[in-house]
């Protein structure tokens, strides 16, 4: 398998500290929050590799920095050997920015209100001169919608048929990688599972490559070859979805498949889990997730466990085994 | 399965809704979000709601407690609380009974808390309005009330205002507001919608356990079938305003007579079912105004056959519950 894109201690600070008048007259230092920590992954060629996490965990600014749309504070995103950040042949970023596209998460945000879908559909090709002709009829075809619909405005459509849009979109420049962020959480279930089906067909007949964002491991465990558990900015635990849910192996990992609802869980009795995701601007000393862990120890307040593979997964806990 | 209650027949239903019909004048029509829903509620159980969006789950609890907006009204039928019957009565008595006799928590916790108040003075005023205790009694209860939903540190804080907490602990908040009064009835509207998988755990947990202590009828609606299935005695599913399926949860989960939940199973990605194709329904739930006639659902099931399409539409027959279809699944 080839690796297509390769992210390295990959880091993003945002400055959220007050407006410097309020920080001379309340004498407050600059505070800062460290959105993304150091992730390192790797994803292949034609896999879909998935990330999980609560809010706050990181993963939206992991797909934004992967795209391109929020530069790094530190580390690097490699797609096929090209670093956007850094790259300076004008010709290699093209040919990268037309190679990744992205799904958003809110249909009724994603769309421009004024612009025919047709127009919507074609931008990524026409913004950088190509031809566009009779390109939105057939995407809307292969989405599922008529050829006629490109003539209509969004506000025609209901949410589902949106996100078919934006998949129309995404894949008019013809793209290698998509980054799917929550694409379906704003969705009905049983619309859900329509633009899920469409989205693992598209990307057996196009032999696309994604990342998918998403706080439901149900949709995770269905869609993923390979998962990424994040905790505050961390990556945890990596492992195939089988290995993942058969033998997780972190304990924040154990944490959230457990408290996720059953649908044959009736009348379970589990003891929820205890605590929340703490502040991110202050995070805890060690692991991020010792305030929360039944084996925390004194190792786990005082030093980062680093990532490390054990049994066919990466997992980032000093105590796993 | 001993940690629910046992329904028993003889006991007074808290809710008891019959033939509920809420209906929208528009200048193209009159819409018809709920069309004759009929469930009850008895004291004790919970009763999850489910649909899609559309589907007027919110419409119904908010036809319950009396605060549909306006020109939403209640056109026919009958909202029972306790015996008494509350679609009809004036808006100053539904008043003293919110708060009092039905509870209410919403899917967003901060839009439901006044911002300018201390937690300590927002419950504080509510035991006060409905209920025959003094300042300094409202004021201790309002710590007990907070201590047990689980916010530690409760007596310190009661002087904090909603932005000083957490999305998990303000929808606690919400809770001990909506139970201090000890209403037979709370109506949860998505309570954890809006919340993580972790905190979610512990709010339905405690949600379970509260009700569970004080015998309070709870009335759960969310779009999450596996919150249905683990806090819910019984599952009303409901579509394009109508009841599709009404039964104990195990039934309605594991063996769905109606094909709209059957489908709605079959959409839903099992942890446990592992990978495949998802089945999906096809096409969309019918326009509010545009019914289709017969069973709302009869243009999506793969079932369907010419009856279905005339009225007058199927009903779920008898008191117990069952599907409204005419060819329901056949029991596995």
């Amino acid at each position: 398998m080839t690796v297509l894109v390769r992210i390295s201690n990959l880091t993003r600070v945002f400055d959220v500290s007050k407006p410097w008048l309020n920080r001379v007259i309340e004498r407050l230092p600059r505070a800062t929050l460290t959105a993304v920590r150091g992730v390192d992954l790797e994803i292949g060629e034609r896999e879909v590799y998935a990330l999980v996490g609560e809010s706050g965990s990181g993963k939206s600014t992991i797909g934004k920095m992967v795209v391109g749309l929020l530069p790094p504070s530190g580390g690097s995103v490699e797609i096929d050997g090209v670093d956007p950040a850094r790259e300076t042949d004008r010709e290699a970023l093209g040919r990268l920015r037309a190679d990744v596209q992205m799904i958003f998460q809110d249909p009724y945000a994603s769309l421009n209100p004024r612009w025919k879908v047709r127009d919507i559909i074609n931008e990524p090709v026409a913004a950088r001169g190509g031809d566009a002709s009779g390109l939105a009829g057939r995407l809307l075809e292969k989405v599922g919608l008529d050829a006629e619909d490109g003539e209509k405005f969004p506000h025609e459509f209901s949410g589902g048929q949106r996100q078919r849009i934006g998949i129309a979109r995404a894949l008019a420049s013809g793209p290698r990688f998509i980054v799917c962020d929550e694409p379906t959480s704003a969705l009905d279930v049983s619309v859900q599972a329509q633009v899920l089906n469409l989205m693992s067909d598209l990307k057996d007949d196009l032999g696309l490559t994604l990342l998918f964002i998403s706080h439901d491991l149900t949709i995770v465990r269905h869609m993923a070859d390979k998962i990424g558990v994040l905790y505050l900015g961390h990556l945890v635990e990596e492992a195939p979805p089988d290995e993942l849910f058969g033998d997780p192996k972190h304990p924040y990992t154990r944490m959230l498949l457990a408290a996720a609802p059953r649908i044959d869980g009736f009348g379970r009795e589990a003891e929820p889990p205890k605590g929340e995701i703490p502040d991110p601007i202050n995070p805890p000393p060690g692991c991020a997730f010792n305030p929360r862990c039944a084996l925390a120890d004194e190792v786990c307040r005082a030093r980062h466990p680093e990532l490390r593979s054990l049994r066919g997964a990466r997992v980032a806990c000093h105590f796993a085994e | 399965m001993e940690a629910t209650i046992p329904r028993t027949e003889a006991a007074e239903p808290v809710l008891s809704i019959r033939e509920l019909v809420v209906e929208i004048p528009t200048r193209r029509g009159v819409l018809r979000p709920v069309d004759r829903v009929s469930f009850d509620i008895a004291p004790g159980e919970i009763l999850g709601v489910v649909g899609e969006s559309g589907a007027g789950k919110s419409m119904t609890g908010n036809a319950v407690i009396g605060i549909l907006d306006r020109p939403a009204r209640i056109a026919s039928g009958e909202v029972r609380l306790n015996g008494a019957r509350i679609d009809d009565a004036a808006p100053e008595s539904l008043r003293a009974l919110r708060g009092k006799e039905m509870g209410m928590i919403f899917q967003d916790p901060l839009t439901s808390l006044n911002p300018l108040l201390r937690i300590g003075d927002q419950l504080s005023e509510t035991m006060l309005a409905h209920l025959p205790v003094g300042e300094s009694e409202a004021r201790e209860r309002a710590v007990a009330a907070l201590d047990e939903v689980g916010i530690p540190g409760a007596s310190q804080r009661v002087r904090g205002y909603p932005h000083e907490f957490s999305g998990g602990m303000r929808q606690r908040v919400v809770i001990a507001l909506a139970l201090c009064a000890e209403p037979s009835l709370v109506i949860a509207d998505e309570p954890t919608t809006a919340l993580d998988v972790s905190v979610q755990a512990q709010i339905i947990g405690l949600l379970k356990r509260l009700c569970r202590e004080r015998g309070t009828a709870v009335m759960l609606i969310t779009h999450d079938m596996g919150v249905i299935a683990e806090a819910a005695d019984r599952v009303a599913v409901m579509y394009a305003g109508r009841l599709a399926e009404l039964g104990p949860v195990r039934d309605v989960i594991q063996r769905p007579r109606h094909p709209y939940t059957d489908g709605l199973m079959g959409s839903t990605p099992l942890a446990s079912r592992g990978l495949g194709r998802l089945r999906q329904i096809p096409g969309a739930m019918p326009r509010l105004g545009n019914p289709p006639p017969g069973c709302a659902f009869a243009p999506r099931c793969p079932k369907a056959r010419d009856a279905c399409r005339l009225d007058p539409r199927p009903e779920i027959s008898g008191s117990g519950g069952g599907a409204a279809c005419l060819f329901p699944m056949e029991a596995a």
